[in-house]
C-alpha cells in the first residue's frame, strides 16, 4: 500500500469515525440520563439522511407524516392519561410541547419542500422534522416506563427499532438515497487532498461536540443533565424533575441522530434499515470506553471507524466481525483494569 | 399555633415488614423539631415518606395543604427540602456547580439575588468558598455535609429536613454544624432533626420526638426530655458530643 491510498483511507475512516463518535455521544447520553440503551440511535441518522435526500429531490419527505402521527398520538395519550389521573396540571404545556414543533415542522416542510428549498432551509427543515421524534419517543414510551429494570428498557428500545425501521419502510420504500454532495471534490493542501465532505464532517462534528461540552459544563440545563445522570436522587431532591431531563436527553439525541444523517447522507447509500449497524458501531465506541466517558466514547468511535475502513480495504468480507471483534481485547483489559482498581479499593 | 407541618398516621412498610407504625408529629413555624431514636428506628423512613421519596400511608399537610398526592420534586417547589443521611452530592461535579444545583429552583430570579444567595453560603461555611473549585468526591465527611446542607438552603425551603447531620463527624465539626441551624431557625426556618446523638440536638432543639421501633415512645420540650431520667439513661449517657 502506498501513501496516496493510506491517506485517503485514513481521511475516510476519519470521517466514518467522527459519525460513529457523534452518534456513540447520543447513545451514551440517553443511557446516563435515562438507562436506556439507546439502540434506534442509527434510525436517527438514517431519518435524517434519507430525509434530507428526499427533499433535495424537491419532494415532501414521508418524515412529515411520521412526525404528524406521533404527535398526534402522543397527544391523545397524554390526554388520556391526564384524564384517568385527574391531574390536569402539566397538560397545557405538555401538549404545547407536543403539537407546536411538531405542527410548524410539519407545515413549513410541506410549504417548502416543493418549491426545491436551498440546502440550508433543507437542513434545518431534517433537524426541524427529527427531533421533535425523538422528544415524543419519549413521552409515548420510556417515561411511563421509568421505573422498569435496565433489560426491560433495553427490550423496549429494540422494539422502537423496529417500529421506527417499519415506519422507514412505509415513509422510503425499500430503495437506497444518497444525497449529492454539499461540495464535491477535494482540496490540495500540498502532501496531499483533503475531500470537502471531510473537512465539512470535521468542522460540523468540532462545532457540535465543542457546543455540547459547553452545554454540558456551562449551562445550568446542562449540569442539571449531568447531575441526574450521577446522583439521581440528589438531583430530584434539588427540584430537577428526572423526566423533563428524560426528555430533554432524547431531544438532544435525536437532533445528534438527524446532524450526523445530513453529514453521512452524501458519503453513502443508505437504505431505510441500514441504521442498526451504525447504531452497533456506536456502541462498540461507548463501551469500549466503558460507557462512561463522553470523551473517550469519541475516541473509540473514531477507532472504530479507521479500523472499519483499513478492515474493508484489506479484508472485506470480515470489515465487521473485525470492527465487533475490537470490543473483546478491550473489554479484557477493561476488565483487568477494573479487578485491579477494586483490589486496590480495599486497602 | 397552627403547624407549618403536620403529619399523623403514617406508616411506611418495606414488603411485609413495616418501617413506621402509625406516626404523628408536627412542626411549628420557626421551630426546630428533633426526632431521637436508635438505629433501625425508622427514622430515616419516615423522613423519606414525608418529603416523598418513598410511599407512605396517613396524612400529611403542609402550611394546611394535603400534599400526599405530590411528587418529590413537586414538595421540593413548594418549600420542603431534606438532607439526607447518605448526603447524595453530586459528587464529580465542583463545589460551586453543587451550590449552583441547589438553586435550581431559584432560576427564575435575576442573577444577581443569586450570586446574593451563594455568597451568604459561603459566609455561612468558609471552608466551602475555598474548596469552591474542588469536585464534592474529594470533601472531608464534615465539608460535604456543609456542602449538603448549603445546596439545600439554596432552595430557600421553609422546612428543612436534616437526616443525621452530625453523623461520622468530629465533635467540633458537629458544633459548627449545629450552630449553624439553629442561626437557621433564628431566621424563621423551620427545621425537622433526625439524630442519633440526642445530647447535640436536644441543645439547640424546641420540642422533641422519641421513637422507637417505629412508633413515637415519648414526646415534650427540649428541656423537659434533657431532665427525664428515662431519656437520659437511654440517650444521654456514655461520651455523646455536643
Ligand atoms: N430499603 C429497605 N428495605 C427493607 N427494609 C428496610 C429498608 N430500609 C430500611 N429498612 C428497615 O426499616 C427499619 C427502619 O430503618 P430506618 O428508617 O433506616 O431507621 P433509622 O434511620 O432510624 O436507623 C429498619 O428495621 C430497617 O432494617
Ligand atoms: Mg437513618
Amino acid at each position: 500500500m502506498n501513501a496516496t491510498i493510506a491517506l485517503i483511507l485514513l481521511q475516510d475512516g476519519l470521517t466514518s469515525g467522527l459519525i460513529y463518535g457523534l452518534l456513540a455521544l447520543s447513545i451514551l447520553l440517553v443511557f446516563l440520563v435515562t438507562r436506556v440503551l439507546w439502540v434506534p440511535a442509527g434510525d436517527f441518522l438514517v431519518l435524517g439522511a434519507l430525509t434530507l435526500a428526499v427533499l433535495r429531490q424537491g419532494e415532501v419527505p414521508g418524515t412529515v407524516w411520521i412526525l404528524a402521527g406521533l404527535a398526534a398520538v402522543t397527544a391523545i395519550v397524554e390526554t388520556w392519561r391526564a384524564w384517568r389521573a385527574g391531574d390536569w396540571r402539566g397538560w397545557p404545556r405538555l401538549i404545547a410541547l407536543v403539537v407546536v414543533p411538531s405542527a410548524a415542522a410539519v407545515l413549513a416542510t410541506l410549504w417548502l419542500a416543493p418549491q426545491n428549498a436551498p440546502v440550508p432551509v433543507a437542513i434545518l427543515l431534517v433537524l426541524a422534522l427529527v427531533t421533535p421524534i425523538g422528544f415524543l419517543t419519549y413521552r409515548l414510551v420510556f417515561r411511563p416506563m421509568v421505573d422498569q429494570p435496565t433489560l426491560t428498557l433495553m427490550f423496549v428500545a429494540v422494539a422502537v427499532h423496529y417500529v421506527l425501521t417499519g415506519l422507514g419502510l412505509t415513509a422510503f420504500g425499500s430503495e437506497s438515497f444518497r444525497s449529492p454532495p454539499f461540495l464535491p471534490g477535494r482540496l490540495d493542501v500540498g502532501f496531499t487532498r483533503l475531500s470537502y465532505q471531510l473537512l465539512i464532517v470535521l468542522a460540523v462534528s468540532a462545532a457540535l461536540m465543542a457546543a455540547l461540552g459547553l452545554f454540558f459544563g456551562r449551562t445550568l440545563w446542562g449540569k442539571a443533565l449531568r447531575a441526574t445522570a450521577m446522583q439521581r436522587f440528589g438531583a430530584r431532591l434539588v427540584g430537577i424533575r428526572t423526566e423533563s431531563m428524560g426528555a430533554l436527553a432524547f431531544t438532544i439525541a435525536a437532533l445528534i441522530g438527524a446532524v450526523s444523517g445530513v453529514l453521512i447522507g452524501p458519503m453513502t447509500a443508505l437504505y431505510y434499515d441500514s441504521g442498526f449497524l451504525v447504531s452497533l458501531k456506536g456502541f462498540v465506541g461507548t463501551v469500549m470506553a466503558g460507557m462512561a466517558s463522553f470523551p473517550l466514547s469519541v475516541l473509540g468511535a473514531l477507532l472504530v471507524g479507521l479500523v472499519e475502513t483499513g478492515a474493508s480495504f484489506y479484508a472485506s468480507p470480515f470489515k465487521e466481525a473485525i470492527v465487533f471483534g475490537l470490543l473483546v481485547p478491550f473489554l479484557l483489559w477493561r476488565s483487568a483494569v477494573q479487578i485491579r482498581t477494586r483490589g486496590k479499593g480495599h486497602e | 399555633m397552627t403547624s407549618l407541618l403536620q403529619a399523623r398516621g403514617i406508616e411506611v412498610r418495606y414488603g411485609e415488614s413495616e418501617a413506621v407504625r402509625g406516626l404523628s408529629l408536627a412542626v411549628g413555624p420557626g421551630q426546630i423539631v428533633t426526632v431521637l431514636g436508635p438505629n433501625g428506628a425508622g427514622k430515616t423512613s419516615l423522613l423519606k415518606a414525608l418529603m416523598g421519596a418513598l410511599p407512605c400511608r396517613g396524612e400529611i399537610r403542609f402550611d394546611g395543604e394535603p400534599i400526599h398526592r405530590l411528587s418529590l420534586e413537586e414538595r421540593a417547589e413548594i418549600g420542603l427540602s431534606l438532607v439526607p443521611e447518605e448526603r447524595a452530592l453530586f459528587g464529580e461535579m465542583s463545589v460551586a456547580d453543587n451550590l449552583e444545583l441547589g438553586g435550581f429552583l431559584r432560576r427564575h430570579e435575576d442573577a444577581r439575588t443569586r450570586r446574593e444567595a451563594r455568597e451568604e453560603i459561603y459566609r455561612l461555611f468558609p471552608r466551602l468558598r475555598e474548596r469552591a473549585g474542588q469536585l464534592a468526591s474529594t470533601l472531608s465527611g464534615g465539608e460535604r455535609q456543609m456542602l449538603a446542607l448549603g445546596r439545600a438552603l439554596l432552595a430557600r425551603p421553609r422546612l428543612l429536613m436534616l437526616d443525621e447531620p452530625s453523623l461520622g463527624l468530629a465533635p467540633r465539626i458537629v458544633r459548627e454544624i449545629l450552630d449553624a441551624i439553629a442561626g437557621l431557625r433564628d431566621r424563621g426556618m423551620s427545621l425537622l432533626l433526625v439524630e442519633q446523638n440526642a445530647r447535640a440536638a436536644l441543645r439547640i432543639a424546641d420540642y422533641g420526638y422519641v421513637i422507637e421501633r417505629g412508633a413515637v415512645a415519648m414526646e415534650g420540650s427540649a428541656a423537659d426530655l434533657r431532665d427525664n431520667p428515662a431519656v437520659a439513661a437511654t440517650y444521654l449517657g456514655g461520651s455523646a458530643a455536643g
